[in-house]
């Protein structure tokens, strides 16, 4: 099962971008869960110092950006499997 | 093996996207260039055309208070947007170089003065958004880099930034604007400094020093040029569209003050001869919150009534520098009298360069 993670503490950005994750698995017709990180000890534990971060399947794609919406399609189609 | 058949045909899509890539790249250049052009063209033409619109489309009274207020607002309102959009632009691709992980790295071990030098300046060009200033300050202190030094980043990168510097500059010229960013590296420095001489580590949340943060390898992802075009376009799209409503609605007010403050009226409250001028507007920035682009058209008009420079520059930076929400998301990590230090150093340090301009000019 393909798990893709957003870490962030709840700012604007991060919400963009997990409904952006949303649209692009729907879209992609790509099966994936879709978890949201808000705790701040699991967010230091990935290392990053920007947020939103984006997980897929345990590797950390982006952080600290909201990518326009081909970007994230091509990494989830890169990293997931069907 | 499934492997390796894949591989192939893979490659050669890569040599496809390459040269696509480099037909795109020349052609966003292409259209960089134009839209130059164009900035150029409206850029230079705007005292024109303001006048054009008010004086013979619109048929306003020469000089009445009304005409003055439109004609400020018609003229201010995209000269702004203009400046900021290049700005914004210039500096979204410069930004694409650094990150917050790369200035940890340079960050961590360094000791207090050349840390907090460096700090300073890594504020102003590390991209970075108030929302992600606890995984920030977390990251810092877990990494070595000193509480001062952390504190140098953290007044500078709201403080310093691109849109108060591109403003300023519009405004008032360049020396101004160079003024603001020397003074406002310079609040950084010491503050950040004195907070670390005061040792204040205990005053630190203590949940935040048992944070095991875990390694990222930063990954150096190679980015093309023409992504960082992408990059810089990006940020027009998205600082643009925040900020424009604050832009409009400050020179809103500025063109109502413009047109029917009388002039010299701020003399008395805000002018040189009134000494507590500088700490009250202090006091009254602090709780006040907005970004550099709604506050600098109201500075504009209060100094063309009589406010003298020392006075605005201070309250802007105490509007900018030290806000209510950023104190409130400071206070998950830092305990409260650590908080109160830290508002009353800024603070003291916006007054002293208050009132060294006032001195000065």
């Amino acid at each position: 099962m393909n798990l893709i993670k957003v870490y962030g503490s709840g700012c604007a950005t991060c919400k963009k971008l997990e409904a952006l994750c949303y649209d692009v698995l729907q879209e992609t017709n790509i099966n994936a869960t879709v978890e949201k990180v808000t705790d701040i000890q699991e967010i230091m534990k990935t290392g990053i110092l920007s947020t939103p971060g984006l997980e897929i399947n345990g590797k950390m794609i982006s952080h600290g950006k909201l990518p326009a919406k081909e970007t994230p399609t091509r990494w989830i189609q890169e990293n997931t499997n069907s | 093996m499934a492997n390796y058949q894949q591989k192939k045909p893979l490659h050669d899509g890569f040599r496809k996207i390459q040269i696509a890539d480099i037909m795109k790249t020349s052609r966003k250049i292409a259209a960089l260039g134009l839209a130059i052009v164009v900035w150029i063209v409206l850029y230079t033409n705007l005292n024109l055309a303001t006048d054009y619109v008010v004086d013979s489309l619109l048929g306003l009274d020469k000089g009445a208070h009304l005409t003055e207020a439109i004609r400020f607002f018609i003229y201010e309102v995209p000269k702004v947007l203009l400046l900021l959009t290049i700005v914004v632009f210039v500096v979204g691709i410069i930004r694409s170089w650094f990150s917050p992980e790369k200035t940890r790295k340079i960050l961590a071990g360094k000791s207090l003065l050349a840390g907090n030098i460096m700090a300073s300046m890594l504020g102003v060009v590390t991209p970075f958004c108030s929302c992600s200033a606890i995984p920030l300050f977390l990251g810092f202190v877990e990494a070595g880099v000193p509480l001062g030094v952390t504190f140098s980043f953290l007044i500078a990168a709201p403080m310093v930034n691109e849109i108060a510097l591109v403003l300023l500059f519009g405004m008032f010229g360049w020396e101004i604007a160079l003024l603001y960013m020397s003074t406002g590296l310079a609040i950084a420095i010491f503050a950040g400094f004195v907070i670390g001489k005061l040792k204040l580590e205990r005053y630190v949340e203590d949940w935040v020093y048992k944070i095991k943060a875990g390694s990222h390898e930063t990954v150096d992802e190679k980015i093309t040029f023409s992504e960082r075009i992408d990059t810089g376009i990006e940020a027009v799209k998205e600082i643009v569209a925040k900020v424009w409503v604050y832009i409009v609605i400050g020179i809103a007010v500025g063109a109502g003050i413009h047109g029917y403050v009388p002039e010299n009226f701020m003399a008395s409250l805000m002018g040189k001869s009134a000494w507590w001028s500088v700490p009250v507007s202090v006091l009254i920035g602090i709780p006040m919150y907005s970004n550099a682009a709604g506050i600098i058209p109201i500075v504009q008009a209060l100094l063309e009534k009589g406010a003298s420079l020392g006075t605005v520059l201070a309250f802007m930076m105490s509007v900018i520098g030290l806000s209510l929400p950023e104190l409130i998301i400071l206070r998950k990590v830092l305990k409260i009298q650590m908080l109160a230090v830290f508002v009353s150093v800024v603070g003291a340090g916006i007054v002293i360069v208050g009132y060294l301009f006032n001195f000065i000019f």
